[in-house]
């Protein structure tokens, strides 16, 4: 007969005894495992739940299922090829993302950004923001079992896809933006499909709101669950539309303005109840700000250059390579070694549609990055879980992991 | 820098005799492992530095007085200001007070320190690996820790590969 190992390994999660009360460990609550493959958990996470019936006692979360080293990575890349990495953290959020990572690179090397570029990439990360809301409104809607309201989000979700597609040629790895400015600039398409768009998507807002935000159905789920006080919420690093929805008016794009946001006119939608249902209507809120943002910036959107002319960090154009040595001498310097850096950190953080996204970023003097470390809002916001999840039935951890809004490409990373 | 950031950098330059260094307007202050709690504290209650922005580190190998830095990350909602800390960290296997007690949140970013850097804290409630999988050997994002990469099989070393590749063969 062969042998049954039954050591259990320590340093494993489900050797940790530690962790669950004692009543467990005496068998009167269960632990349940749940994920990582599991259609609610939204992506790979996995949780271990404490539960005693069907009531949740404690959740210990396990992550890391989609580590790929991308902090290790960059450091062996150059500024400008590093970009590509960007986009494969928070996979909703990609421009936002790219932009992040482009303004702790400018500030690194003190490098301007020409107003249009700022103009265009407010455009696209405030189109980028609706697009990840929709992704979270959908999936949220089918945890709690309504399906049509998935379907509908990602009909609008595709115009915005086809909008980034038109400007980097992709529709979600876009590495659009680049340390100085932007790739290109916007084909001439671009304005008019992002009108249609703003035509169009105010009505769809309505859509989404008439099949929820007065179904009793929704509201028996979502409202009451997983209350989340301001002070618990600042305690434990929560922010973006979770911090908001708990009363606290707390946006990086009014308090620490970056890339012209100080010029467009928007409010901070905020709720004081803090629970699931709040933090539903802020965020449907902010896909109204979004609008209102992109409107104003499509509206005065400057003409110019879309790079810097700083020619020791950003890549002459094309035309000049035919006619002009010193082009080609930068053209060549650039894409062989890259641009140095010198020697110190920066640490530049974003409103993302999850929250604080933040970038720290070291440089040595060399064309890489010597350090970078992302902070990213949904490894923060993950850790809170906890709190709101105790007391409640395993059916509302569903709507919980729903609610923070989490993408496992930002948290592992 | 602002007037509330001017403040508090000098309170803690007097009580913990830090140094500071400054570049493109973010200020940075140095401080010792045993201070670094006390050092929290005060920022938390008397400075209103509610929230721990971030916690990470830098390796800085093959120097070794110090190898590490760690950084804190804080915020205050109320003055709209951000500090950082710096706790240089002498030798390979260093350790330093956990800061948990005064920021919960830091409970994973110091895990993830400590899986990536090898970086102990005395005092953790839950030191354990928390992105690498639980039976990972070394500290990735040590700079003596090599980038890795997958070898290119071709027909004729193909087996040769397949042997000393590490997964789960029948």
């Amino acid at each position: 007969m062969p042998e049954i190992n039954t050591h259990i390994d320590e340093s494993m999660l489900d050797g940790i005894t530690r962790l669950v009360t004692e009543d467990a460990i005496e068998g009167k609550t269960m632990l349940l495992n749940m994920g990582p493959q599991h259609p609610s958990t939204h992506g790979v996470l996995r949780l271990l739940l404490e539960l005693d019936g069907e009531f949740v006692v404690n959740v210990i979360p396990d992550i890391g299922f989609l580590h790929t080293g991308v902090e290790k990575h960059m450091e062996y890349k150059t500024f400008e090829k590093a970009v590509v990495m960007t986009d494969r953290l928070d996979y909703l959020n990609n421009i936002g993302n790219n932009l992040v990572y482009c303004l702790a690179v400018e500030k690194l090397v003190d490098l301007d950004v020409p107003p249009r570029a700022q103009a265009i990439r407010v455009i696209l990360t405030e189109l980028q923001r609706i697009s990840s809301h929709l992704v979270w409104l959908g999936t949220h809607a089918l945890d709690l079992a309504a399906m049509s309201v998935f379907l509908y989000c990602f009909r609008e979700r595709e115009m915005i896809l086809d909008i980034m597609e038109m400007c980097s040629g992709q529709r979600m790895m876009t590495s659009y933006f680049r340390p100085g400015g932007l790739w290109r600039d916007v084909p001439i398409e671009f304005e008019d499909a992002v009108r249609q768009f703003l035509r169009i998507f105010p009505a769809r807002i309505d859509e989404y709101e008439a099949l929820l935000t007065k179904n009793p159905l929704f509201l028996e789920r979502t409202q009451h669950v997983g209350v989340l006080k301001a002070e618990d919420a600042i305690r434990w690093g929560v922010t973006g539309p979770s911090l908001r929805a708990s009363g606290v008016a707390h946006d990086l794009r009014k308090v620490r303005p970056y890339s012209g946001y100080e010029q467009y006119d928007f409010d901070i939608p905020t709720h004081t109840d803090g629970d699931t249902y709040a933090r539903y209507l802020v965020r449907m809120e902010e896909m109204r700000q979004s609008l209102r943002i992109v409107q104003q910036a499509l509206d005065k959107l400057p003409y110019g250059p879309t790079r810097s002319n700083n020619r020791k960090f950003v890549p002459p154009p094309r035309s000049e390579l035919g006619h002009s040595m010193e082009a080609v001498i930068h053209h060549f310097k650039l894409f062989t070694e890259g641009f140095p850096a010198p020697k110190g950190a920066v640490y530049v953080a974003v409103e993302s549609p999850r929250g604080e996204l933040g970038v720290y970023l070291e440089g040595d003097g060399g064309p890489k990055p010597y350090r970078i470390h992302w902070r990213t809002p949904s490894f923060a916001n993950l850790q809170v879980l906890k709190l709101l999840a105790k007391g409640h039935l395993v059916a509302d951890l569903v709507a919980l992991i729903g609610t923070i809004d989490i993408v496992l490409g930002d948290i592992d990373r | 820098m602002g007037e509330h950031i001017d403040k508090t950098v000098k309170a803690l330059v007097e009580r913990f005799d830090a140094s500071i260094e400054e570049f493109r307007g973010e200020v940075s202050v140095f401080l010792q492992p045993d201070q670094i709690v006390a050092a929290c504290t005060l920022l938390r209650d008397e400075f209103d530095f509610e929230m721990l922005e971030d916690e990470t580190a830098v390796d800085y190998w093959p120097e070794e007085t110090p190898r590490f830095h760690v950084i804190y990350h804080l915020y205050s909602y109320k003055h709209n200001e951000r500090i950082r800390l710096r706790v240089p960290l002498n030798g390979n296997n260093p350790s330093l007070p956990t800061i948990e007690g005064v920021y919960p949140n830091a409970n994973w970013y110091e895990r993830e320190v400590y899986d990536m850097f090898g970086i102990n804290y005395e005092g953790h409630s839950d030191l354990r690996r928390i992105l690498m999988p639980h039976d990972w050997e070394g500290h990735p994002l040590r700079k003596d820790y090599p980038l890795g990469h997958e070898e290119i099989m071709f027909t004729f070393n193909f087996d040769e590969i397949n042997a000393r590749k590490r997964y789960a063969k029948e």
